[in-house]
């Protein structure tokens, strides 16, 4: 069993903080993480709760392999109902926290209530009390984390929390680890903000020692591991140019959203792609990417670590922005590049910065920022207005606004609610490119059909990571289909969302199913926990999560209508590349999907499915 | 006939020093050149050779030899890479 067996309930309302033990009927139908979390989310959390009132709660859960050998298992993701979309939220982050939170001897913690004053929680192992945080409220993730490592002093301290954004009201407000690592999506850190909780603090020293079979599960990993090294991606693409590689590619193809999806090619993609990371610049003479990094236990490192030229525009004379930090990955580089059609790859790595350093989400505050271009070239919003000129591919406005969103200053308190309720308001919600109002990532749709499908059907909102089907349209992982079409896609989407469940709540990192299925993770569940951890069951637990959340949602009001997209995807077509004339055929392939997920045509589970995975209508 | 070849990631190795900037050649070849002509003077490991796209649309692998070029084609190639 490498579940701790033990979570913590915070009640900020009342300051105290209580151990109780795990659930493990819960845990063999829901193995941890996302899946666990999100089971004890829907059986306490009425689903129509107002996000940001103190009757939602926030839960940060490991999964059973966080902290153990195996290859990427640091994982943690934070859970709640997302102020950005009203959906259930959930945003998986890596670093270090997650395994050292596990090494104190928690799986989760269940944080509730409302702190009459901004605290922070600290844990050494078992020991867990709530702080006065009036030092460090107000203050950026990195000043938090510095402080907080001076103020025990203890550098080996792992921090998580929020930036200013989460304290402004930022619907996107991110949740922040080890400088650089974020929760990122849907306003996880919004929510922890309205309940005045600025960070948890944790120090562990206990280690995960209680695999159930040490020896198989040190061949497993090995085996796992070896996997992972062999694998061209995983093993050699990864380390070496970061997601980042997608960029040239994606564009290639047809499928970068541009310009807020007016286009589907950027001509200055080059200018910000992992190729660019590399060259040298004309001004200094050195590469933008300074390293790659891993998080705990992983054999892959992804991570950018990047320096800014001293003698851009967005750093004269702020040496605070002169070090080596995290760098542009792929989702990051084209929300704050492609989709403004900004390529100034240092403008962007400046942005990226004031995200991890304030704590917001880069994909969709520039998404936003894309959406404000639009009407700002359509006349719609003015200069006077928004304190900056802001034409598509204006690196100035992109860091203006950068500057402005995570404190809630000038326009970018605008900017900081997401561009559904800021199109609304400025009378043109068709240019909010968005599902159930959470900002899309950098793949087009029109482009890559099942993408469409795997977006209106995510349950946290339009999301590349909930059922990422570029691996096999684009990619050819694990077997190439035809992205142009959408026969097949409502299957591919399905077994894409099920395993991503599966990797969800395992502690492991989703890239790993780059190299590895479902079949490479069995035997590692199987060494280290009890249970039924077969390939078999491991596909229904996938779809139990699924439907769990779709349960939520739909209690929560969401409805067919919300599963669908902007009318720019179904009725503007690609006007350039191999994808010129298509639009997304999503109406030819969500009636299949629901039928293939044991819904009726209203998108509701029916009490056959309900019965086969043990799910049940919430209320 | 021209034709553009383009190369990424670790294939870029593989373009002669002067292109690697812009990962890309400029070529002049046979009417009727294959994909698998055309890439065999630059030595690409074929287990590198993964996404193979002409003008933006995949090429799988058994059709690089008899697939027929023509007069502007962008030939790009990749190894098998991933993000997210």
């Amino acid at each position: 069993m490498s579940w701790a067996r033990k979570i913590l309930r915070v009640d900020l309302t009342k300051g105290t903080c209580t151990a109780e033990p795990l659930k493990m009927d819960w845990a063999a139908l829901f193995l941890g993480q996302r899946g666990l979390a999100t089971k004890y989310f829907t059986a306490e959390v009425d689903p129509k709760v107002d996000p940001l009132s103190p009757a939602n709660k926030v839960i940060y859960a490991t999964g059973p392999l966080t902290g153990t050998m195996a290859s990427t298992g640091g994982r943690y993701s934070v859970i709640t109902k997302g102020p950005l979309t009203g959906a259930i939220a959930c945003s998986n982050s890596g670093g270090y926290f997650g395994a050292e939170l596990k090494m104190a001897g928690w799986d989760m913690i269940i944080l509730e209530g409302r702190s009459p004053k901004p605290v922070f929680l600290h844990i050494e192992n078992d020991h867990a009390e709530l702080l006065d945080a009036s030092a460090i409220w107000g203050k950026s993730t990195w000043d938090t984390e510095a402080w907080l490592k001076k103020h025990f002093q203890d550098p080996q301290m792992r921090v998580s929390g929020i930036g200013p954004a989460g304290e402004t009201g930022c619907l996107y407000a991110a949740v922040v680890n080890d400088l650089h690592r974020a929760a990122g999506r849907s306003g996880v850190g919004t929510v922890l903000g309205s309940k005045n909780l600025k960070a948890i603090a944790v120090r562990g020293t206990k280690g995960v020692g209680n695999v159930k079979d040490p020896a198989a599960f040190m061949k497993a990993t090995a085996a796992a591991k070896k996997v992972l090294a062999d694998n061209a991606v995983t093993g050699q693409g990864l380390p070496k140019f970061g997601t980042q590689v997608l960029m040239n590619v994606i564009n290639e193809i047809g499928a970068l959203p541009t310009r807020n999806h007016r286009d589907v090619q950027f001509d200055g993609a080059k200018d910000i792609s992992a190729e660019a990371m590399h060259a040298p610049r004309k001004t200094d003479g050195k590469p933008n990417l300074v390293t790659n990094q891993a998080c705990f236990g992983c054999t892959i490192a992804c991570g950018r670590i990047s320096k800014i030229d001293e003698s851009h525009f967005t750093v004269v004379n702020k040496p605070q922005y002169w070090g080596a930090s995290g760098g542009l990955e792929y989702e990051a580089a084209w929300a704050l590049g492609a989709a403004n059609g900004v390529n100034d790859l240092e403008a962007l790595t400046y942005a990226n910065f004031r995200a991890n350093e304030d704590g917001w989400d880069p994909i969709s505050f520039g998404a936003t920022v894309g959406a404000v271009m639009e009407l700002y070239e359509m006349g719609v919003l003015k200069k006077e207005q928004l304190g900056i000129e802001a034409p598509f591919g204006s690196a100035q406005a992109l860091a203006f606004f950068a500057d402005q969103v995570g404190k809630g200053e000038g326009f970018g308190k605008e900017i900081a609610l997401g561009s559904k309720r800021l199109t609304a308001k400025y009378g043109h919600p068709e240019l909010s490119m968005t599902v159930k109002g959470q900002e899309f990532p950098a793949y087009d749709s029109r482009g890559i059909q099942g993408m469409g499908l795997a977006y209106a059907t995510s349950n946290r909102g339009a999301c590349h990571l909930r059922g990422y089907t570029v691996a096999s349209e684009v990619l050819g992982i694990p077997v190439k289909t035809d992205p142009h079409v959408t026969e097949g896609k409502a299957g591919l989407v399905k077994a894409f969302q099920d395993a991503t469940a599966v990797f969800d709540s395992s502690g492991l990192c989703l890239f790993t199913s780059f190299a590895w299925t479902l079949q490479d993770v069995a035997p590692q569940l199987q060494a280290a926990c009890e249970g039924d951890w077969s390939l078999d069951n491991l596909n229904l637990v996938g779809e139990r999560i699924w439907n769990l959340e779709k349960e939520f949602n739909l209690a929560a009001g969401l409805t067919k209508k919300d599963d669908d997209l902007p009318p720019r995807l179904k009725k503007e077509a690609a006007k350039t590349g191999p994808a010129k004339g298509l639009v997304n055929g999503l109406d030819k392939m969500l009636p299949e999907y629901y039928q293939l997920r044991g819904w009726n045509a209203e998108g509701v589970p029916t009490a056959e499915t309900r019965k086969r995975l043990g799910t049940a209508a919430l209320e | 006939m021209r034709i553009t070849l383009k190369l990424y990631a670790t294939l870029a190795d593989y373009l002669p020093p002067e292109a690697r900037g812009e990962n890309l050649v400029r070529l002049e070849v046979a009417d009727g050149a294959t994909i698998d002509s055309v890439v065999a003077p630059y030595r690409l490991p074929p287990k590198l050779t993964h996404l193979v796209l002409v003008n933006g649309l995949f090429v799988p692998r058994e059709e690089r030899g008899s697939r027929a070029l023509r007069e502007g084609d962008v030939l790009a190639i990749w190894p098998p890479i991933a993000g997210g």
